[in-house]
C-alpha cells in the first residue's frame, strides 16, 4: 500500500527520524494557518508547498513551489490545490490534487554548503534479506544512478536474525563521505529509519533526498513509504492511512466485490481465475492483435456472482470492444462457471460487446454446451489457441 | 524416482480440520496420496477424515514417521507452521498458504537455512507426480504420467501447461508449484537442478513471470551446466505496466530486470526453448524434445 508524504514523514518521526518538518492542508486559507503555525514552531520564513499524491516527480511537473512569503503560500497553494498534477508516474492524465504539504525552508545558508544524498530501504528478493542503497547522487533517480554509474551505490544487507547493527550504518555513512557532526548524524538517522521500517512491516522506503543542511543536520526532505499488503491487519493505524481518491475508481469497486482488478488502457477485457494464468491471457490478446483493457483474478471460485460483478466492472469501462473469459477449472467445474456465465449475463441484460468464454479442465465440454445452448450472443472455445483465433476475428 | 514427493512420502496436514485443509485432504487421498495424519493445535486425539490429528508436528512425526507436510495454517501463523515442521524433522514442506507477511517469510527462511529440508511455497499450488502423490491443491487428472517436469510460479498456468503437454501425448515426471510470493522456498533454478538430476525427466518446462531474477538465474545455470535436458521457458507479463501488482505479491515490475522482455532476452541468450505465447507451451515442448 502506497501512502502519501506527509503520512511517511509522520511515521519516520515517530520513530525518530529527522524530517523537514511541515504540515498538511487541504485549502489555501488553511495552507496560510498552518504556514503561520510552522513558522512559529520552526522560525522558518520560507515555505515549500508540495503536492500530495501518490507518485514521483511531482517537482518537475510544478507540484513542488517555493514560497517566500505567507501571501505567495496563499497563491501557489491556490495553483497546486484541484490541478491535474502530470508527471512521468501519473499518466498523460495526471492526477488531482487535494492536499498540500507546507514544508519548512531546509536549504538555509550558513556554515557549509547543503548537500543532497540518497538511500532507500528494500527487499532484495534473490538473498532474502533487506538491503539499505546509499548514494552521494541525491535527487536523482536510482535507476539513473545504476546505470551511469553503478560504483556510486553503495549496499549494505541486513541479516534479518541480528537486525542492523551499528558498524552497518557506519560503513554507510562512511562511505558518503561524511564527518563530524554530520556522521554521527548520520548514523542515527539510518539506524532510526530500519527501525520504523521494520516495526512498520514495510516492503519499501524511498529517501530521496536525504539533506545534509548547513549545519550539518541529517534530516529527510521527503519520504516514499511503502506498506506490506500482507502484514496490514496488524497495524490497524497504518491500514487507515489508505486515501482510495487515489486509486483506480473500478479497481476499488473491484476490490470490494473480492477481485482483484487492474485497470489497463487496452480494448479487449477479461476475466481470469488465478493471477499466472490471467497474465497469460492478457499476453494472448495483444498476440491476436488487441491490447488488454485490464488484469482480473477471479480467483478460485469462480460463480455466478464474481462473474456478474467482473462484468458488471468490466463494461464500465468505453474502452472495451470486446471480453475473453478464461478460466481453467480444476476444482471448479466448468459447467458451473458456465452456468454461472449465462446467469451473470442474462442479469445484466443486452451486451453488446462481443464475448469469448474459454472454459478447459473439469467438464469443459459440458461447460462449452451450455454456453452454445444458451442462445445468447456468446463464442466458445476449449482450447487456448481457438480462443486467440476467436479474439482476432472479434476485433476484425 | 521423480522428486520431492513420490508414492512413498508420508504426508501430513497442517490446519486439518479447516475447511481449506478438509477439502484438498480428502482431493489427495482420494488421488491415492498417501496422507498419514494432521496437525491442529488443541484438536490431538481426534480422528479426522479416517486419520489422526496431532497437537504438534513432533507428535505426528514420532507417530506416524511422516516426511512431508502440507501447510493450509491462516497466513498469521503460516510462518510460525513452517519452522514447527522443519523443527520437528519433516523434509519436505510444501506452503499453500496466500498473504504471508514478508517480514514473517523472511525469519521462516533464515531459520530453515543449515537444515536439511526443502520448502516449497508459499503461495503455490503444491507438487505433483503423477499416479504416485498428489501433495497440493491442482487438479489430479490434468497432469497425465510422463517425462517432462514442470516449474512455475504460478497454479492455473501450471494445469493449462500440463494440459497442453497431455494433449500433445506427453506427460509429467514431477510439477513443482514454487509459489508467486517475493520470498519463497525453492527458486526457480533449485527446481530445474532436481528435475535436471532425476533420470526420469526427460525435458523441463519452466513458467515465470514479471518480477524478480530467479528465471534469469535458472537460465544461467542451464546454459552453465550445458544445457543437458532441453527446457522450455514462458513468462507471462509481457503486457503487464510497471510498477503495478498483477495478482501476485511478487508479480511488480520495479527495474528492468523484473520485465517479461527482459527475462526472455536472457533465456534466449541462454538457449532455452521460449515458447512466446501461452497456448504454444505443448507444442514447444514437442519441438524441444525432437531438437
Amino acid at each position: 500500500m502506497n501512502i502519501h508524504e506527509y503520512q511517511a514523514k509522520n511515521i519516520l518521526k515517530s520513530y525518530g527520524v529527522r524530517i523537514q518538518e511541515g504540515l498538511v492542508a487541504d485549502t489555501p486559507e488553511r495552507a496560510v494557518d498552518v504556514a503561520k503555525q510552522l513558522n512559529a514552531e520552526t522560525g522558518t520564513e520560507w515555505y515549500v508547498v508540495k503536492a500530495q499524491i501518490h507518485a514521483g516527480g511531482r517537482g518537475k511537473g510544478g507540484g513542488v513551489k517555493l514560497a517566500k512569503n505567507i501571501d505567495q503560500v496563499r497563491e501557489l497553494s491556490n495553483q497546486i490545490l484541484g490541478m491535474q498534477l502530470v508527471t512521468h508516474q501519473t499518466g498523460p492524465e495526471g492526477k488531482k490534487v487535494h492536499k498540500v504539504l507546507i514544508a519548512e525552508d531546509v536549504y538555509y545558508p550558513g556554515a557549509s554548503e547543503p548537500k543532497e544524498y540518497y538511500l532507500s530501504i528494500l527487499l532484495d528478493r534473490a538473498k532474502g534479506w533487506n538491503v539499505i542503497m546509499a548514494s552521494t547522487e541525491g535527487g536523482m533517480d536510482i535507476e539513473e544512478v545504476a546505470e551511469k554509474t553503478p560504483e556510486k551505490i553503495i549496499k549494505e544487507w541486513i541479516d534479518p536474525k541480528v537486525g542492523l547493527q551499528g558498524f552497518q550504518a557506519r560503513k554507510v555513512a562512511f562511505a558518503l563521505g561524511l564527518e563530524g557532526k554530520a556522521f554521527k548524524e548520520m548514523v542515527k538517522f539510518i539506524s532510526a529509519l530500519y527501525k520504523a521500517y521494520v516495526a512498520t512491516d514495510s516492503s519499501q522506503f524511498e529517501i530521496n533526498p536525504v539533506l545534509k543542511t548547513s549545519d550539518d543536520k541529517i534530516l529527510a526532505v521527503d519520504a516514499k513509504v511503502n506498506l506490506d499488503d500482507n502484514a496490514l491487519y496488524r497495524h490497524p493505524d497504518l491500514a487507515e492511512l489508505r486515501d482510495i481518491t487515489e486509486e483506480d475508481e473500478l479497481e476499488v469497486e473491484a476490490g470490494e466485490a473480492g477481485l482483484n482488478y487492474v485497470k489497463l488502457d487496452g480494448n479487449v477485457g477479461c476475466m481470469v481465475n488465478g493471477a499466472g494464468l490471467a497474465m497469460a491471457t492478457m499476453d494472448i490478446i495483444k498476440l491476436s492483435g488487441g491490447e488488454p483493457a485490464n488484469f482480473l483474478d477471479v480467483g478460485g471460485g469462480a460463480n455466478a456472482q464474481t462473474v456478474e460483478a467482473g462484468f458488471r466492472i468490466i463494461l464500465k469501462d468505453p474502452n472495451v470492444k470486446a471480453i475473453l473469459i478464461n478460466v481453467f477449472g480444476g476444482i471448479v467445474r466448468c459447467d458451473r462457471v458456465a452456468q454461472g456465465v449465462v446467469e451473470a449475463y442474462k442479469n445484466i441484460g443486452e451486451i453488446n460487446v462481443p464475448i469469448i468464454v474459454r472454459l478447459q479442465g473439469t467438464n469443459a465440454e459440458e461447460g462449452a454446451r451450455v454456453i452454445e445452448e444458451s442462445g445468447l450472443k456468446v463464442t466458445s472455445a476449449i482450447v487456448l489457441k481457438d480462443a486467440a483465433e476467436k479474439v482476432k476475428e472479434a476485433l476484425a | 524416482m521423480s522428486v520431492l514427493v513420490n508414492k512413498d512420502s508420508k504426508v501430513i496436514v497442517q490446519g486439518f480440520t479447516g475447511s481449506e485443509g478438509t477439502f484438498h485432504a480428502s482431493q489427495m487421498i482420494e488421488y491415492g496420496t498417501n496422507v498419514v495424519g494432521g496437525v491442529t493445535p488443541g484438536k490431538g486425539g481426534q480422528t479426522h477424515l479416517d486419520r489422526p490429528v496431532f497437537n504438534s508436528v513432533q507428535d505426528a512425526v514420532e507417530s506416524t514417521g511422516a516426511n512431508v507436510s502440507i501447510i493450509f495454517v491462516p497466513p498469521a501463523f503460516a510462518a510460525d507452521a513452517i519452522m514447527e515442521a522443519a523443527e520437528a524433522g519433516i523434509k519436505v514442506i510444501i506452503t499453500i498458504t496466500e498473504g504471508i507477511p514478508v517480514k514473517d517469510m523472511m525469519i521462516a527462511k533464515e531459520y530453515l537455512k543449515g537444515k536439511d529440508v526443502t520448502l516449497i511455497g508459499p503461495n503455490c499450488p503444491g507438487v505433483i507426480t503423477p499416479g504416485e502423490a498428489k501433495v497440493g491443491i491442482m487438479p489430479g487428472f490434468v497432469f497425465k504420467k510422463g517425462r517432462v517436469g514442470v516449474v512455475s510460479k504460478s497454479g492455473t498456468l501450471t494445469y493449462e501447461a500440463a494440459d497442453q503437454i497431455g494433449k500433445a501425448g506427453l506427460g509429467i515426471s514431477t510439477a513443482i508449484g514454487i509459489g508467486g510470493d517475493p520470498i519463497i522456498g525453492t527458486s526457480t533454478k533449485q527446481a530445474v537442478e532436481l528435475l535436471m538430476n532425476d533420470p526420469e525427466t526427460e525435458a523441463i518446462v519452466m513458467i515465470g513471470e514479471i518480477g524478480g531474477n530467479y528465471e534469469a538465474e535458472a537460465a544461467r545455470w542451464v546454459k552453465a551446466n550445458g544445457n543437458s535436458k532441453p527446457v522450455v521457458g514462458f513468462i507471462a507479463g509481457q503486457t503487464a505496466p510497471p510498477g503495478r501488482r498483477m495478482g501476485h505479491a511478487g508479480a511488480i515490475i520495479g527495474g528492468a530486470e523484473d520485465t517479461a522482455a527482459a527475462k526472455i532476452a536472457i533465456m534466449e541468450e541462454c538457449g532455452i526453448h521460449v515458447s512466446y505465447s501461452p497456448a504454444d507451451i505443448g507444442d514447444t515442448v514437442v519441438k524441444a524434445l525432437k531438437k
